[in-house]
C-alpha cells in the first residue's frame, strides 16, 4: 500500500475535510484549514545567505520570526513575480510557524473524503509523499497536499536535522 | 475536602530544594560545630536548618511523599536535639546531615523526574541516623528535664508509657486546612492509640455550621513516644486547639499551649556536660556509620553497595574516590557521566522564579507612569489636525515622547530584573564541592567567595553552573597543591581559592583565582606536541595558555576521577561561550592561576553594531568589537591571491568580507572604499569589512530557530525599529571563517 493509499484509508474515518485552496501556476492546491493561521501579503523579506532559492528569508510576524518558502520557485509553477498581489499563507504545522508563497488564494471547500482521489505516482519527478490526493471540485482537479509532510521534509531544509542540530 | 493538590507540587519541590540547599549552605558554614545552641551565630544556624528540615517534613506529608518525610522525620528529631544543646554537633554528625541532605534531594528529584531513587542508600542514612538518635544517651541535663522529652523514639517496650492527650480543636479548625484524622493517623505510627470523641457540644442538624469543629477528643497513646514526638503531631494545630498531654506513667502535666516544646526550662544546663561521656559514646558508632553510607555516596555506582560494609573502616578518608575507582573496572565514558552528573542536575531547570515583591512593585509604578505619558500625549496629538501643529505643539510632543522613551528604558530595566537572579545561587554549592574534593584529595583549601549579590540573568546563571562546578574542581585538584608541596615551596599548607563576581561596564566578571603552582608553560607545550595540536611559533603565555581549551587536552598526571579526562576546558568554554560569555586565563608560574569569565547581564537583549553589508543590514555584538577603522590601500594585503589580511600596527589580521560569506553584492572589490571592523572572539581575531556602521543599538535577541533552524555565521535574529529583521551576527564562526 503507497503512502498515498494509506492517507486515503484514514481520511475516510472522518467524513468531510475543510480546505483552502490556493493556485500555484495553472493548478490548484488544496490543504487543511486548521493548519493555516493566517494569509498576509507578502511584504519584504530579509535574505539569509546560503540557502536555496525557494527560501525568501524571514519575516517578523509580530515579533516572531518566520521562514518564508516561495512554492512557486519550490515546483518551478506559474510567474516568480511578487506585486501587491501576492499572498503568504502563514501555517502552523509541527509546532512551528511558517509562511509560503502562492500566487492567489481562492476558496475555502469542504470535500468529502470519499471523493478523493489517490494521486497517481509520478516516478522521481514529482514526489507523490506529501499529497493527499485528488479531488474534484466543480470539474476542477484539486491537489491535496499533506502540508505537515511537506514542510517537514528534510529536502526543503526548513528544520534541522538531527545530525546538525548539535 | 478535595482540594486537587497536584497544582502545589512543583512549588513544593521548589521549595524544598530551596530548603535543602539552605541547609548545605548552612551546615557548611565554619562556625557551626560545637556551638552552643545560644551562641549567636551557630545556634542560628541550627535553627535554619532545622526549619527547613520541618517544613519540608511536614509539606512532604501533605503532598504524598510518605517516604521523604518518614525520612526526614528521622533528621529532624536529630537536628531538634542538636538545636536544644541536647547534643553537640560533631563533624560526624555533620557528614551524616549532610549526606541525608543529599539523600532527600535524590529522592525529591526522583519523584519530580519520575524515577527510582537510591532506596538501599536511603534506607542506609537512615538506619546511620537512627543509629546515632538510638545510640548516644541525649545528655544528663536533658532527662533531668523530663523523662518522656528525653527518651528517643526507638526503645525497648520497657519504656512504653501511656499518654493522655486531650485534643480541644477550635471551632475554626478545619478552615485551616488541618485535618485531626490526619493527626491521629500519625499519632498510630507511634504506638497503641485510642480515640474517645466528645460530641456534646454538636448542635441540632439546623445550626451546625458544616465548617467548623465541635467534636474534641481524648486520646490514650501507649508507646516508648516522648511528648515532643507527641507534640509534633499537633504542631501545626498548635494555635487553633487547647491541648493537654498528661504521661500517665508519671504525673506531672505539662500543660501549655504547644508552642514551646522548646522553651526550655530554667533547670537546662548548658553542653558543658555534653563533651564527657556521651559523645565519646557515640562517636564510634556515628564513625562507621557515616563511613559506610559516605563511601556509597555516588548513588549511581552500584558495585558500591555490596564493596563498603568490607571497606568501609579502613576506606574512611578517600571514600567518595576508593568506591567509584573500585567500581568499573573499565571506566567508560557513561559511567563518568553518571557521576559527574548528580551535583550538576540537582538544581537544574526550575520552571518558575521567584521575585521580591519591590521588584513588582516597581513594575506597577512604572506601567502607571506609561500610562500618564501616553495620556499626556493624547493630550497633545490627538484630536490635532494637522495644520494645529505649531512649534511650541511640536516642542511638547518632543518632550513627551522623551519622556515615554524614558519610561520604556525604566520599564525594560525593570523587566528584565525580575529575570535576574543573585549569583549566590551557583556559588552556594561550591564549598560542598570544594569540602567534598578536600577530603578526597587530600588537600587544605580555604574558599573566599566575594560579591556574591551580583545579580544575573537566570537563564545564564543556570548555564554557568556546569562551567563554574568545572573549574572549581580543576583549580582544587591541578591548581592548589598537596600541602606537603606548598610547605616545600614555602607557601601556607592551606590554599586559597578565590571566586569573586562583579560588575564591570555591562557585563558581569567573574574571577576564579587560585594560588597553586600555575599553569607549567613547558608541560603544556610538550603535552601539545604529543598530542599534535598545532603550536604556533615563539608561542605567547597567552597563545600557551589557550592550548588547555584544545578538545582532547588534559596535563594531569594521573587521570583521577575528579578532573583530568580531558574532557574539560574545551567544553567549559564552548558552554561560556553558548551564553555569549568569554573566558580568559592567566597564570603565573608558581603563584596561581587566574581565569575569568566575562559574562552578559541578559540572553535576552544584546548591545549591538548595526552594519551595512549591502542592501542588508546585520548587527554585530559590542562586545566583541576592539574598534574600526577605514584602512588605507597600502594596509591590506592579499596572501596567495586569495586570502587577504589587514595589517594593523604590525598585526596581520584575515579579512573577512562579509558580502562574501553572504553572498551579497557589496563592494567587496575595494576594501579601502568600506570600513573595517575589529572583532575578537574567544579563540581569534578578524577583521570584517563591511559597507557602512550604521549605528549603535539594544537589540532583542530573537531565536532563528523557533520556526526556522540554524544559519551559519548568524547566532540570531532580531527586529529593527522599521519592523524588518536584522540578523545577529556570530562572531565566533565569522572569525574561523577565512
Amino acid at each position: 500500500m503507497s503512502a498515498a493509499e494509506l492517507q486515503h484509508g484514514q481520511l475516510s474515518a472522518e467524513n468531510r475535510r475543510e480546505l483552502l485552496t490556493f493556485r500555484l501556476g495553472e493548478e490548484e492546491y488544496g490543504i487543511d484549514i486548521l493548519s493555516v493561521q493566517e494569509i498576509r501579503r507578502y511584504e519584504a523579506v530579509t535574505r539569509i545567505a546560503n540557502t536555496p532559492e525557494f527560501i525568501k528569508g524571514v519575516i517578523n510576524m509580530r515579533g516572531t520570526i518566520v521562514p518564508i518558502v516561495d512554492l512557486r520557485i519550490r515546483f518551478a509553477l506559474g510567474n516568480v513575480t511578487y506585486d501587491e498581489f501576492t499572498v503568504v499563507v502563514i501555517l502552523n504545522v509541527a509546532d512551528r510557524v511558517v509562511g509560503i508563497v502562492v500566487d492567489a488564494v481562492s476558496d475555502v471547500i469542504a470535500i468529502d473524503a470519499e471523493a478523493l482521489r489517490p494521486a497517481p505516482e509520478f516516478g522521481a519527478h514529482l514526489d507523490t509523499d506529501y499529497l493527499d490526493g485528488l479531488a474534484t471540485v466543480d470539474e476542477r482537479m484539486v491537489i491535496i497536499v499533506d502540508i505537515e509532510a511537506l514542510i517537514t521534509t528534510p529536502e526543503l531544509g526548513l528544520i534541522d536535522d538531527a545530525s546538525s542540530a548539535a | 475536602m478535595s482540594v486537587d493538590l497536584s497544582q502545589f507540587v512543583q512549588a513544593f519541590l521548589e521549595e524544598s530544594f530551596e530548603g535543602l540547599d539552605r541547609m548545605e549552605s548552612e551546615l557548611l558554614g565554619s562556625d557551626i560545630l560545637d556551638s552552643a545552641p545560644d551562641e549567636e551565630r551557630g545556634g542560628e544556624r541550627i535553627n535554619t536548618i532545622f526549619r527547613a528540615a520541618h517544613s519540608i517534613k511536614g509539606s512532604a506529608a501533605t503532598f504524598g511523599f510518605a517516604a521523604v518525610g518518614e525520612f526526614t522525620h528521622g533528621v529532624e528529631t536529630l537536628l531538634d536535639q542538636i538545636r536544644d544543646g541536647r547534643r553537640p554537633l560533631t563533624e560526624e554528625g555533620r557528614a551524616l546531615l549532610l549526606e541525608a541532605v543529599d539523600r532527600i534531594r535524590d529522592m525529591l528529584s526522583a519523584a519530580r523526574d519520575g524515577t527510582e531513587h537510591d532506596a538501599h542508600g536511603v534506607e542506609r542514612t537512615r538506619e546511620a541516623i537512627a543509629a546515632l538518635l538510638a545510640d548516644a544517651p541525649p545528655g544528663p541535663e536533658a532527662a533531668a528535664r523530663s523523662a518522656a522529652t528525653a527518651a528517643p523514639a526507638p526503645q525497648g517496650a520497657e519504656d512504653a508509657a501511656l499518654w493522655r492527650i486531650e485534643f480541644a480543636p477550635h471551632r475554626g479548625l478545619l478552615g485551616t486546612g488541618n485535618d485531626p484524622l490526619r493527626i491521629f493517623a500519625y499519632l498510630r505510627d507511634l504506638g497503641e492509640l485510642s480515640v474517645t470523641c466528645d460530641a456534646a457540644e454538636l448542635p441540632a442538624v439546623d445550626a451546625l455550621a458544616p465548617e467548623s469543629c465541635y467534636l474534641r477528643w481524648t486520646l490514650e497513646l501507649r508507646g516508648a513516644a516522648s511528648e515532643a514526638d507527641i507534640r509534633e503531631a499537633f504542631e501545626w494545630v498548635a494555635e487553633d486547639c487547647d491541648l493537654a498531654i498528661t504521661g500517665a506513667a508519671r504525673p506531672e502535666v505539662a500543660r501549655a499551649d504547644v508552642t514551646p516544646n522548646r522553651a526550655a526550662p530554667p533547670d537546662v544546663t548548658p553542653p558543658d556536660v555534653t563533651p564527657g561521656k556521651p559523645t565519646a559514646a557515640a562517636k564510634p558508632r556515628a564513625n562507621d556509620t557515616s563511613v559506610t553510607t559516605r563511601a556509597a555516596a555516588p548513588a549511581a555506582a552500584d558495585a558500591a553497595p555490596e564493596a563498603t560494609p568490607a571497606a568501609a573502616p579502613a576506606a574512611a578518608d578517600e571514600a567518595p574516590v576508593a568506591s567509584t575507582t573500585a567500581a568499573p573496572g573499565g571506566a567508560d565514558a557513561a559511567a563518568v557521566d553518571r557521576r559527574r552528573k548528580p551535583p550538576v542536575d540537582r538544581r537544574a531547570d526550575s520552571s518558575s522564579i521567584r521575585v521580591a515583591v519591590e521588584k513588582i512593585d516597581a513594575l506597577v509604578d512604572l506601567v502607571g507612569e506609561l500610562v500618564i505619558s501616553q495620556a499626556m500625549l493624547e493630550t497633545i496629538g490627538g484630536s490635532a489636525e494637522p495644520e494645529d501643529f505649531d512649534a511650541v505643539r511640536v516642542e511638547r510632543l518632543r518632550q513627551g515622547l522623551a519622556q515615554l522613551e524614558r519610561n520604556m528604558r525604566e520599564l525594560q530595566e525593570a523587566v528584565l530584573s525580575v529575570r535576574m537572579i543573585p549569583i549566590s545561587f551557583v556559588f552556594s554549592r561550591l564549598p560542598r564541592l570544594v569540602r567534598d574534593l578536600e577530603s578526597a584529595l587530600a588537600k587544605k583549601v580555604r574558599l573566599v567567595i566575594e560579591g556574591e549579590e551580583t545579580e544575573l540573568d537566570k537563564g545564564v546563571i543556570e548555564k554557568l553552573v556546569d562551567p563554574l562546578t568545572h573549574i572549581v574542581r580543576n583549580a582544587v585538584d591541578h591548581g592548589i597543591e598537596s600541602p606537603a608541596a606548598r610547605a616545600a615551596a614555602g607557601k601556607p599548607e592551606t590554599g586559597t581559592l578565590k571566586l569573586r563576581a562583579r560588575h564591570q561596564g555591562g557585563n558581569i566578571v567573574i574571577d576564579i583565582e587560585d594560588d597553586g603552582a600555575g599553569l607549567d608553560r613547558e608541560r603544556l607545550l610538550r603535552k601539545a606536541r604529543e598530542r599534535g595540536i598545532p603550536v604556533p611559533e615563539n608561542p605567547t603565555d597567552r597563545d600557551v595558555w589557550q592550548l588547555i581549551f584544545a578538545p582532547g587536552f588534559s596535563t594531569a598526571e594521573a587521570i583521577t576521577d575528579i578532573s583530568g579526562r580531558g574532557v574539560g576546558m574545551d567544553v567549559v568554554r564552548q558552554n561560556i561561550e553558548s551564553i555569549n560569555g568569554r573566558l580568559d586565563i592567566e597564570s603565573t608560574a608558581g603563584a596561581g592561576t587566574k581565569l575569568t569569565i566575562r559574562l552578559p547581564l541578559t540572553l535576552a537583549i544584546l548591545d549591538g553594531m548595526s552594519v551595512r553589508v549591502g542592501e542588508e543590514i546585520f548587527i554585530l555584538p559590542l562586545t566583541a568589537i576592539l574598534e574600526s577603522l577605514q584602512p588605507r590601500p597600502e594596509q591590506l594585503h592579499s596572501i596567495g591571491g586569495r586570502g587577504r589580511v589587514v595589517r594593523l600596527r604590525g598585526e596581520y589580521l584575515p579579512l573577512v568580507s562579509l558580502s562574501d560569506v553572504f553572498n551579497l553584492p557589496g563592494r567587496s572589490g575595494k576594501a579601502e572604499e568600506g570600513i573595517v571592523v575589529v572583532v575578537e572572539s574567544a579563540k581569534d581575531r578578524a577583521a570584517l569589512f563591511v559597507d557602512e556602521l550604521i549605528a549603535q543599538h539594544q537589540v532583542v535577541i530573537k531565536s532563528l530557530e523557533t520556526n526556522y533552524r540554524r544559519v551559519p555565521g548568524i547566532s540570531g535574529a532580531t527586529i529593527m525599529g522599521d519592523g524588518r529583521v536584522a540578523l545577529i551576527l556570530d562572531v565566533d564562526a565569522l572569525t574561523q571563517i577565512h
